[in-house]
């Protein structure tokens, strides 16, 4: 099929267009040059914004703790529904929804590829399962890989090269993305009723410290020429005073940067950036933070933005759950996934009038705000942690609009108002950089070079909004700007038009990326970890790697690694 | 008032929240005939299930004929005026009720004054499962109001519980006052074992047997009377747990002594207190 979307306002900053009005041509799924103007569809733009479709490299969307998710909150699904329509299927739920829902509701935001950031390498199959039942855009998975026995033991023995043997062999079989890394020794640590405290507190009978695994893994990482980064949930996140750690961690990958590539992406940045040593004088660290970040080329953020309403925490950080039930005594889920990982769930509701909650809500935006360069920082709630990721608009109009913010600042609880940092923050962020925060440099960080951008080349996934960047001004008409990020008029999905106004007009299949690594001597290692399973598993090792045709529509990115 | 008098016996369930005074009572009689209720999965008018007549001008008086054991929702988030069913009622009758009274001359299903908010609920026959307890999943149950059941209740009544008063003139069945934060539940007989489990306040009164009180609830004292509601006092003495401590609470437990001789071991407990 071919198209023409004329006329529209574009916005591309991977190939630095700034709102030229321009006609972008699909064909075959892919950005063209030019297409045969009498047979090709003419979509009028005129007066919209043109944008890529949104990529979001952080929203827990599918998996066993997703599910879980699902079965521990009967209440978040009965009151939130959608009907079935000539298209679409039916679906529940506010903050972790079934997962067709979840694809419509992206789609209909204009979003077209998500990744998926905890995957535990056990409970892969079932992730991907959930994945191919998620329609409309593209995903990939994260697999998790920090307390995995075998990688601590590589560690504690000094042997790195084995080490990225075994995070390579994993990635393949797994069908993962990159190397998410919870926690780092605090989750093996909680296998024993403990965490850790700092970057050098030893993580129990392995002999290693989180220090030394976020190194060896930032290597591993190097090494395989992964497109992503490491993906990194800060230790002891979610308590007072952790800005510290959260500083040590990226300084302690500094040495290991490649040029001006990033080598850290720092996830949920906002539950890591609390100042103060009790609940009570928390404060925001966000200023250092960002202080930090602008300094060096060697990291990149994404928010974890606070949303005000009732939504559901997951994280692989089981003791930051158990310490979260603790706090709210709401019900709670732990699991220990065997020898790889573990998991805790604990619905959370988030109160404007709750210091903490609005300490935490300020902080995320402070962040977005402070950080001078938007391709270091991306629009993320860390979906459900700090909110459902319908809440994107919303945050939207407040990193453009100051106004916006003060509407919401003046609702806060008081003693957060006096202790806020955004009051003294007058930035607003221009459409440009929030298209970067939200498409282009996600996909930039991400490595998928097909995403993300209108170039000719790129895959034909196209947000289309009902936004005039000349007719408005974002930081007076802040409503406009949510109501037209809510509903996008038209997201175009590999060249097929999938949302008009708002509305699912076609449900299509997303593919799922994976990175097929290249390695050598693969076949004497898979001999050595054959034994391994053994001991380690209750899962035998020929029925524990993901198959290819169980992907519903594979795209591997074929990697060589350099091992 | 207005009557509605079930015309047949019903085969498939029905979800009728349409019938509570807050919905009838500004409708003329054809406009209360043409409303829709589900039957199965068709939808219906009320005038196919139920012959209706309005008599006086009393319009927030409604009285229902019938076996309705197949209905659900009556009275579902009412706030004034009667209903008064002359025989038996499905699930989720006066669901978050905020006022108003509903009298039941029959049984009535699970569910029954779920999450309510104010208003009276009175049953002359049994009740189910979750007595004013909430929607699966939701940790805040009945927030305030009455409900008197004249026979017995069955499991979990008043689970989550945050204020307001159940009476049981009857039996109860296990885990009554699940989790419940505030308020008062009444059991006249016989109540079945783990009442109070996981609470963290409120007052709990078993006049009658009980097998056995949770271990994590302890005994505080031996009292001669209790207080139900205003002056409303039973003379006669009671032991008084404290719990659950597995959550911290300080929930009140009262046990009938005379009915329940089994539990006097607990007794030493209080004078060895003494002793020191």
């Amino acid at each position: 099929m071919e198209l023409i979307i004329r006329n529209g306002f574009v916005f591309d900053p991977l190939n630095k267009v700034e709102g030229e009005k321009m006609d972008v041509f699909v064909k075959d799924g892919k950005i063209v040059e030019k297409v045969d103007e009498c047979k090709a569809k003419v979509i009028d733009a005129s007066g919209m914004m043109v944008l890529p479709g949104g990529v979001d490299l952080h929203c827990h969307i599918a998996g066993s703790e997703v599910n879980a998710g699902r079965l521990l909150r009967p209440e978040d699904h009965f009151k939130n529904f959608e009907r079935k329509t000539r298209v679409t299927r039916s679906g529940s739920g506010h903050s972790v929804p079934s997962t067709f829902t979840t694809g419509y509701r992206y789609a209909r935001m204009g979003y077209t590829t998500i990744m998926n950031p905890a995957m535990p390498p056990l409970e892969a199959k079932h992730t991907h399962d959930e994945l191919n039942d998620t329609p409309m855009v593209d995903k990939g998975s994260y697999t998790l890989l920090t307390d995995w026995w075998f990688i601590l033991e590589c560690l504690g023995n000094g042997k790195i090269e084995e080490c990225a043997r075994y995070a390579a062999w994993i990635l393949k079989a797994t069908k993962g993305y990159a190397i998410k890394i919870v926690n780092p020794g605090g989750i093996e640590a909680w296998g024993f009723g403990r965490n850790v405290q700092s970057l050098d507190d030893p993580v129990p009978y392995f002999n290693v410290t989180p220090r030394e695994i976020i190194r060896a893994l930032c290597k591993v990482n190097n090494w395989l020429g992964l497109p992503h980064t490491i993906h990194l949930h800060t230790n002891n996140l979610g308590k007072p005073g952790n800005y510290i750690t959260t500083l040590e961690t990226m300084k302690c990958v500094e040495d290991l940067a490649l040029k001006d590539k990033p080598v850290i992406h720092i996830t949920h940045c906002q539950f890591s950036s609390f100042k103060g040593s009790n609940w009570r004088n928390l404060r925001s660290g966000a200023e250092e933070i960002a202080r930090y970040v602008n300094n060096h080329s060697h990291v990149t953020l994404d928010m974890g933005q606070v949303i005000f309403t009732n939504t559901t925490t997951m994280t692989a950080d089981a003791p930051f759950q158990f310490t979260l039930h603790q706090l709210t005594g709401n019900k709670w889920m732990n699991h220990d996934v065997e020898t790889e990982t573990s998991s805790g769930i604990v619905p959370f509701r988030y109160k404007r009038k709750n210091f903490v909650h609005a300490m935490q809500w300020s902080i995320g935006l402070e962040l977005a705000l402070l950080v001078d360069n938007p391709w270091k920082i991306f629009l993320t709630t860390d979906h459900p942690n700090a909110g459902p990721f319908t809440a994107y608009p919303r945050i939207i109009s407040w990193l453009v609009s100051r106004k916006a913010r003060e509407s919401t600042f003046k609702k806060i609880s008081l003693k957060a108002q006096r202790k806020s940092l955004l009051p003294s923050i007058t930035r607003e962020l221009t459409l440009y950089e929030i298209t970067i925060m939200t498409r282009s440099g996600q996909a930039k960080v991400l490595g998928l070079k097909n995403k993300g951008h209108l170039g000719v080349g790129a895959d034909a996934d196209v947000a289309i909004y009902n936004l005039n960047p000349e007719a408005i001004d974002p930081s007076k008409d802040y409503k406009e700007v949510r109501k037209a990020f809510r509903n996008a008029v038209y997201t175009i999905k590999n060249g097929e038009i999938v949302v008009k106004n708002g509305e699912i007009t076609k449900h299509v299949n997303g593919a799922t990326l994976w990175i097929n690594l290249q390695t050598s001597e693969q076949k004497l290692f898979n001999e050595k970890l054959k034994e391994k399973f053994r001991d380690y598993w209750t899962v035998e090792y020929e029925n524990y790697a993901v198959e290819e045709n169980r992907l519903k529509i594979s795209n591997p990115i074929n990697v060589e690694a350099k091992i | 008032m207005i009557s509605l008098q079930l015309k047949n016996s019903l085969k498939f369930p029905v979800t009728a929240k349409c019938i509570s005074p807050d919905a009838l009572q500004d409708k003329s009689l054809e406009e209360i005939e043409k409303l829709k209720i589900w039957v199965g999965n068709k939808k219906k008018e009320l005038r196919e299930l139920f012959k209706i007549e309005i008599r006086g001008s009393e319009r927030e008086v409604i009285h229902v004929y019938g076996d309705l054991t197949k209905v659900r929702g009556i009275g579902a988030e009412m706030t004034m005026g009667e209903l008064t069913i002359h025989g038996n009622t499905g699930m989720h009758l006066g669901e978050e009720m905020k006022g108003g009274k509903i009298t039941v001359y029959g049984n009535t299903g699970d569910w029954t004054g779920s999450m309510m908010k104010n208003g009276t609920i009175e049953i002359y026959g049994n009740t189910g499962n979750y007595l004013g307890a909430p929607y699966r999943g939701l940790d805040k149950g009945m927030s305030g109001g009455k409900i008197i059941v004249h026979g017995n209740v069955k499991n979990e009544a008043g689970a989550y519980m945050q204020n307001g008063i159940i009476r049981v003139y009857g039996s109860a069945g296990q885990f009554a006052g699940l989790r419940m934060k505030d308020g008062t539940i009444y059991i006249q007989k016989k109540c079945g074992e783990r009442v109070g489990a996981n609470m963290r306040d409120g007052k709990i009164i078993v006049q009658g047997f009980l097998k056995s009180v949770l271990p994590t609830f302890t005994i505080e004292d031996l009292r001669d009377k209790v207080k139900i509601e205003n002056e409303e006092v039973i003379k006669e003495p009671f032991y008084l747990f404290l719990g659950d401590l597995a959550e911290d609470g300080k929930g009140k437990l009262y046990i009938s002594k005379k009915k329940n001789p089994h539990l006097n071991f607990y007794e030493k407990f209080l004078e060895g207190e003494k002793i020191e």
